[in-house]
């Protein structure tokens, strides 16, 4: 196929889940956000998730500081913000349409009805009221989509690139939302396990809809090592880090099958992530530092898309 | 259709129809066939400032037809006036024989802007520069089929010849099992056999066809990506191909892919930054220097522009004398250019009864409509013309027929024109119809989508 053509196909994937992870991590800010209110504890919980969803450059250079509507907006629906969610679904839709033909039907629906919804949305979708409502939304818009690709496209390499869009996303995603931890200050008199510790970690779980996981896999307490445990080196978690890279090495590996065998940089470091997360252990995580590890996780995963557009994209 | 009620034998089984099925069913399917197109996503974006970029053009529900006799009649008439116009090209890029005989003013092509010296002496394969021509025909009498405007660069509308059909399929089945009426649907396997049967003499493997798209805010881009949907080939932009060694490649995830034959909908202008437009990022650079090495073949060929010139189609009938030795057997709509002292001396006596175009102007845009001008607007418009005569020709309003046409009033005459679509490969094929374009507004002349026109569908009768 064209290379222009998979290249859509990969970042329509990406675009649309990006939109559905900056609902996400939004929803959690939103929470921890009330959890500090009620709590007496007013914190930087909206800075800290403009890190998260990597915007704070872009919106420090809009904005003095970081307030809630300011940052919620931003998020959400401001325009200049490339990863705004109605900037990501705009951005999603014109890749789709670039390569229509590659979409079946049921993608495509999915894809223009929700840009033509958020086409129309008027500026009080952001409230405070209507917020969680439409981030709900946002969730559901990208629910559909995926399901309706991995229900009705042919398992070629078209396909192939879409999954990997997905997961190289995902991935991203779920190391950015554990990493908003990191950036949250916790106020002096609150120590790690306290009542508010506790909280950031329940919304963490509740953002990646894990909660209830959690208390299936471990029966206990929400425990911090745990929380990273579950999202980082557990294969039956399918947002964990080592799920998305299981799915991104085997679709990786298809393509290779697909294409006479032709294999690049990208398989090899897809591969390395793969085996760390594989045998990893998640108190030497904690040991050389959480924040650390993500951080690194983070740079590999900019590096394997990058070496992904190197071998087919371009 | 003439003046009152009266329409040709061939309207009977529609006004049968029309008679049997209630008004409102009929109007319920016109609301059908609009959900129906806003689906499918057919739209037609118009190049003008706050322009709905993905607009539906109206669909008429109401076909045109067309019975075989008349049919039999345009199709010869097509084919020896693509055969000419392909012959003008040939020599204009050659011998120059029809200049120097005296029967096309020289200036009007060497100084014309669709003129390419660069062409000149290259042989394309097949000799074809022309590959798909879409001929605008109006009627004016009832055996009487004229030319209204030949377009030889890369004329649209076809997608909807196909879509228009495959619509009234589904919301008039009855219909379609009552009488035979030919399809059109076969178009893209014509359109690719006749891409194929020019690919390059040094072609030792299937041709591997594209289409050259300018992208996906190009007011035809739903055409472009239905045509190569429906022909199985690749939907090109100019930066997915590239040059190497003369060669023209696209890139794909398995790596480089040879490209043999482009079936380009981007102008002369902007398929080579290398040759023409040096801004333009539409085609791949050196894309021309490999056409003339007769590495990969282009269609519609570069500088088939000059045969389709408004001033140039004047001389149209003088040509199919003079290449093919016959009788028009389809006549030009009369046409006055106002270069020509007389001819602009009878446009501003006559400027209240005539049709004014720009000679270069395409989509409408730039006409001057006499009968429903002001006369503030004549006498601005007059002025223009007395300014830079050399932009414009006039023709007469009587030039469009009309064909029932369902409007808000119940249904009434409307104006149409036809646009047939003629292949150009190894042979000469037309799938029997084309886009019948119709004025919507009463009276109006304008049938041009850009300009609120709508479409129907063609039938040609089998029986």
């Amino acid at each position: 196929m064209l290379s222009r053509t998979a290249d859509s196909l990969y970042w329509l994937a990406r675009y649309m889940e990006r939109a559905e992870d900056i609902a996400r991590i939004v929803m959690v800010g939103h929470r921890m956000a009330s959890m500090a209110r009620s709590l007496e504890n007013p914190g930087n919980e909206w800075h800290s998730t403009l890190i998260a969803t990597g915007c704070e450059q872009g919106y420090l250079a809009k904005y003095p500081e970081a307030t809630a509507a300011q940052v919620i907006d931003y998020l959400v629906r401001d325009p200049d913000n490339p990863s705004s969610i109605f900037s990501c679904l705009e951005t999603a839709r014109r890749n789709a349409r670039v390569v229509r033909t590659a979409l079946t039907v049921d993608m495509w629906d999915a894809l223009n009805e929700t840009w033509l919804k958020t086409r129309d949305a008027d500026g009080a979708a952001c409230d405070r009221e209507r917020l969680l409502e439409l981030l709900e939304w946002v969730k559901e818009r990208s629910l559909l989509f995926s399901g309706a690709y991995a229900n009705t496209m042919l398992r070629n390499d078209a396909y192939y690139f879409t999954r990997l869009g997905t997961f190289i996303e995902r991935a991203d995603n779920t190391a950015r939302i554990l990493d908003v931890k990191y950036h949250v200050l916790l106020p002096r008199h609150e120590g790690v396990g306290g009542a508010l510790d506790y909280y950031h970690w329940q919304a963490i779980l509740r953002s990646v809809s894990a909660l209830r996981s959690y208390h299936w896999v471990y029966q206990e307490r929400l425990k911090p090592w745990f929380v990273a445990e579950l999202l980082i080196l557990r294969p039956e978690m399918p947002r964990s880090l080592l799920s998305c890279c299981e799915q991104i090495v085997r679709h990786l590996e298809l393509l290779a099958e697909a294409y006479g065998g032709l294999r690049g940089e990208c398989h090899r470091i897809a591969g390395d992530m793969h085996a760390r997360l594989r045998y990893g252990r998640i108190q030497d995580i904690f040991q050389s530092g959480l924040h650390e590890f993500l951080a690194d996780f983070m740079e590999r995963s900019i590096m394997l898309g990058n070496e992904i557009s190197k071998l087919y994209l371009r | 259709m003439g003046a009152g009620r009266h329409c040709r034998g061939q309207y009977d089984l529609i006004r049968g129809w029309i008679e049997e099925t209630a008004a409102d069913a009929l109007a319920l399917k016109r609301r059908e066939a609009e959900l129906l197109f806003r689906r499918i996503g057919i739209t037609f974006a118009v190049y003008a400032e706050g322009g709905d970029p993905e607009r539906l053009i109206p669909f008429d529900i109401i076909p045109r037809v067309l019975d075989r006799a008349e049919w039999a009649l345009l199709s010869r008439g097509l084919i020896q006036r693509v055969r000419t116009l392909n012959a003008f090209i040939r020599d204009v890029y050659h011998q120059r024989e029809i200049l120097r005989a005296g029967h096309v003013p020289q200036e009007l092509v060497l100084l014309n802007e669709g003129f390419r010296a660069e062409m000149q002496d290259f042989d394309p394969p097949q000799g074809v520069y022309t590959h798909v021509a879409g001929i605008d025909i109006v009627r004016l009498g009832p055996r009487e089929f004229c030319v209204l405007e030949d377009n030889c660069r890369t004329p649209s509308g076809v997608s909807y010849m196909i879509e228009n059909r495959e619509a009234m399929m589904r919301l008039f089945p009855d219909l379609f099992a009552r009488h035979r009426i030919a399809p059109v649907s076969h178009y893209p396997e014509e359109l690719l056999e006749t891409l194929q049967s020019v690919a390059p003499a040094n072609c030792d493997h299937d041709p591997v066809v594209v289409l050259l798209t300018p992208g996906s805010f190009n007011g035809a881009y739903y055409e472009h990506s239905f045509l190569a949907d429906e022909m199985g080939v690749e939907l090109v932009e100019g930066a997915d191909l590239f040059l190497d060694d003369n060669i023209v490649f696209m890139r794909t995830t398995e790596g480089p892919k040879r490209v043999d034959v482009i079936y380009r909908r981007i102008d002369d202008d902007f398929i080579d930054p290398l040759t023409f437009r040096a801004d333009s990022t539409l085609g791949p650079p050196g894309l021309f220097n490999a056409y003339r090495s007769g590495n990969v073949t282009l269609a519609n060929g570069v500088g088939a522009g000059i045969a389709d010139d408004k001033a140039v189609y004047r001389y149209v009938p003088a040509m199919i004398r003079f290449y093919l030795g016959e009788e028009p057997i389809l006549d030009n709509v009369p046409t006055y250019c106002c270069w020509a002292r007389e001819d602009l001396g009878y446009v501003l006596d006559h400027l209240g009864e005539l049709v004014v175009k720009e000679a270069r102007g395409s989509g409408g845009y730039g006409i001057l409509i006499g009968p429903q001008a002001t006369r503030e607007q004549l006498t601005a418009f007059a002025a223009k013309l007395r300014a830079h005569p050399e932009n414009y020709i006039a023709q007469p309003t009587l030039a469009l027929s009309t064909c029932p046409t369902f409007v808000e009033t119940g249904i009434a005459p409307r104006h149409v024109d036809l646009r047939p679509f003629v292949l150009s490969g190894k042979e000469i094929r037309i799938v029997p119809g084309g886009l019948t374009r119709g004025a919507l507004r009463e009276g109006s002349l304008v049938v041009n989508s850009s300009q609120g026109g709508g479409t129907k569908d063609t039938w040609v009768l089998e029986s």
